[in-house]
């Protein structure tokens, strides 16, 4: 049986008394040492997973499976990303009396183009949130708020983001405006319901020992209840983060006049698929970020919770 | 200010039940009676210990007498107040662990404090003398998943005693420690009533720790829950638990417990296979 080490001094001890054994852990024992550089190791991983997904793929090409046209394999739609990224310079090209030439590089169109839907993934989520989280709580805190608002969100709740798309547009027209209402009208609901499943969910002890302590209600929910979901609710946040970015693409494809949805809306109407493929890589990054920074924030911010992936990996 | 209403009991009693009866869900389908006819009078620095089987409504007296939940029929009293909400007087130490994770052992500690609105540092001293009487000083500033289950109940003993309360209720505080643990916890816990001078209601369903710890064990009947006996441990202390005298006491106890263990039982088979 292959022994994997954390310790690196036990597991050469155990090499060199079995020098059979050695270069079976040889490869445990390179990534032991790689998980000292923490981070390394992650890059690495992260690398290794998405050059399996592009090498199948480039693979099933090679084989002559995969259609160039139809799917085109990475290396051919990030072959020519000054080319693609004049695409996302939708907004300049739509103006009267200009050329594709003119306004902005093709580097500048993208991350101008990809910091725009970032911005609404960004307002809509902290708005929908925010909203969300006080709406939770005053269910909870008052009866009677209960009673009047709960059933309307619950009735609201089931509704998919597409039908709302014409309000969004009656509402607010064409601008950042509704793609951020999308967005919100997307995530409110669900995240209401799950705020108040957080709060019902809170250890009793924990209320009860600020109850035998002369705690006041709003003492309750401020030093108690409060504390006590941020945890959930980051979770709930993080989860949401990639419904935003689902449905900002829908939002932006039809009412605003640049961002990200409107170039796959481009590509589609002229049957380009480097192009959308180039823009899915695109959002893939954005997103893949976006939940990162979103991670780094949850262990600041939820310091005292314990690693609870490092236990299972012992499994 | 409490006599007209109770002239039948010591205002200076620490807890006095008369009468006292819960049922849950009372008035629905699913209404069961948890507690009937509780008599129970409890002086000032006593320890009492609850035994009885798992379910027979102990642990739901030692909520009502906190304040906690509301008693179906009967009165509870403590000193000359009528216990109706939860009171900084009553501390109750639950057997899970009730510490807040997010807070450091001493911001624990002076919970109760800081919902009063003191300053810092006062709220520091006192959890510091609290955390001293505890002989956990040293780990002030941790945070409660840094200890052991052991170091996390002596936290909730020093909440519960920053409070300066005069009754401390005990919820089968030490059934989640092992059995070496367990017994340092119950001398320690001796230490802490002695210094205090508060009344203790302890909860367990071990007999062994109610022979260790109580002045008088309430023996519970089965659901629902009346009291059976009330048996005294007239031991010195600090006691030899291996005596001759304990060892009668235990199988006394043991002997009082088995009936209603039966009993329970039975129960609990007659609800499993529907006839």
């Amino acid at each position: 049986m292959a022994v994997v080490t954390r310790d690196g001094e036990t597991g050469a001890a155990a090499g060199a008394s079995r020098p059979a054994a050695a270069t079976r852990q040889l490869a445990p024992r390179l990534l032991a040492s790689m998980a000292g550089l923490d981070w390394l190791a992650k890059v690495w991983w992260t690398c290794l997973s998405i050059s399996l997904f592009a090498g199948m793929w480039e693979l099933c090409w090679a084989m002559g499976w995969a259609d160039e046209k139809l799917l085109p394999p990475p290396h051919i739609f990030l072959d020519n990303i000054g080319e693609q990224g004049k695409y996302f310079n939708t907004a300049t090209r739509w103006q009267v009396g200009q050329s594709m030439g003119e306004g902005p590089s093709a580097f500048e169109s993208v991350l101008i183009t990809g910091a725009a839907t970032t911005m609404r993934v960004f307002v809509g989520l902290v708005l929908a949130s925010v909203l969300a989280i006080a709406v939770g709580v005053l269910v909870r805190y008052y009866r009677f708020f209960d009673r009047l608002v709960l059933p309307t969100i619950t009735l609201l709740s089931p509704v998919s983001p597409i039908a709302w798309l014409p309000v969004a547009i009656f509402l607010f027209g064409i601008g950042n405006a509704p793609a951020i209402f999308m967005v919100v009208v997307a995530l409110f609901f669900h995240m209401v319901l799950a705020t108040i499943n957080q709060i019902d969910t809170v250890n009793t002890n924990l209320i009860n020992v600020a109850r035998t302590m002369g705690a006041s209600k709003p003492q309750i929910y401020a030093r108690v209840i409060v504390p006590a979901i941020l945890p959930g609710m980051l979770q709930v946040l993080r989860m949401n983060l990639f419904g935003a970015w689902m449905v900002v693409l829908v939002a932006e494809s039809t009412g605003v006049g640049y961002g990200m949805g409107q170039v796959i809306m481009l590509a589609r109407n002229t049957f380009n698929p480097s192009l959308v493929f180039f823009t899915i890589a695109v959002i893939g990054v954005l997103g893949f970020t976006f939940d990162w920074l979103l991670r780094l924030a949850q262990r600041r911010i939820l310091y005292w919770l314990p690693d609870t992936a490092e236990r299972l990996r012992v499994l | 200010m409490s006599s007209e209403n109770a002239p039948h009991f010591s205002s200076r009693d620490a807890v006095v039940c008369r009468g006292v009866g819960k049922t849950w869900a009372a008035g629905t389908k699913r209404a069961h009676e948890a507690l009937r006819d509780i008599d129970l009078d409890i002086k000032p620095g006593e320890f009492v210990v609850f035994l009885g089987p798992s379910g027979c409504g102990k642990s739901t007296l030692l909520y009502l007498i906190a304040g906690l939940e509301d008693a179906t029929a009967g009165q509870i009293w403590s000193f000359s107040d009528k216990v109706e909400t939860p009171s900084p007087e009553r501390s109750l130490i639950f057997q899970e662990t009730s510490l807040f994770p997010w807070l450091t052992v001493w911001q624990n500690v002076s919970f109760g404090l800081a919902i009063r609105g003191a300053s810092q540092e006062e709220r520091r001293a006192v959890a510091a003398e609290a955390l001293q009487r505890v002989g956990l000083i040293a780990a002030m500033d941790k945070r409660p998943d840094e200890l052991s289950g052991g170091m996390r109940q002596r936290v909730a003993v020093a909440r519960a005693l920053a409070m300066r309360p005069k009754v401390l209720l005990m919820d089968e505080p030490f059934a989640a420690l092992d059995v070496q643990t367990r017994a340092r916890m119950q001398d320690f816990l001796l230490d802490v009533w002695r210094d205090s001078g508060a009344s203790v209601l302890f909860v367990t369903h071990h007999i062994d720790e109610a022979v260790a710890l109580a002045d008088r064990v309430v023996v519970f009947t089965s659901r629902p829950g009346r009291i059976k006996t009330i048996y005294p441990i007239d031991l010195p202390r600090p006691r030899n638990l291996f005596s001759r005298e304990a060892e009668t006491m235990r199988i006394q106890l043991t002997e009082l417990l088995r009936d209603e263990v039966d009993r329970a039982f039975a129960e609990q088979e007659a609800f499993a296979v529907p006839a």
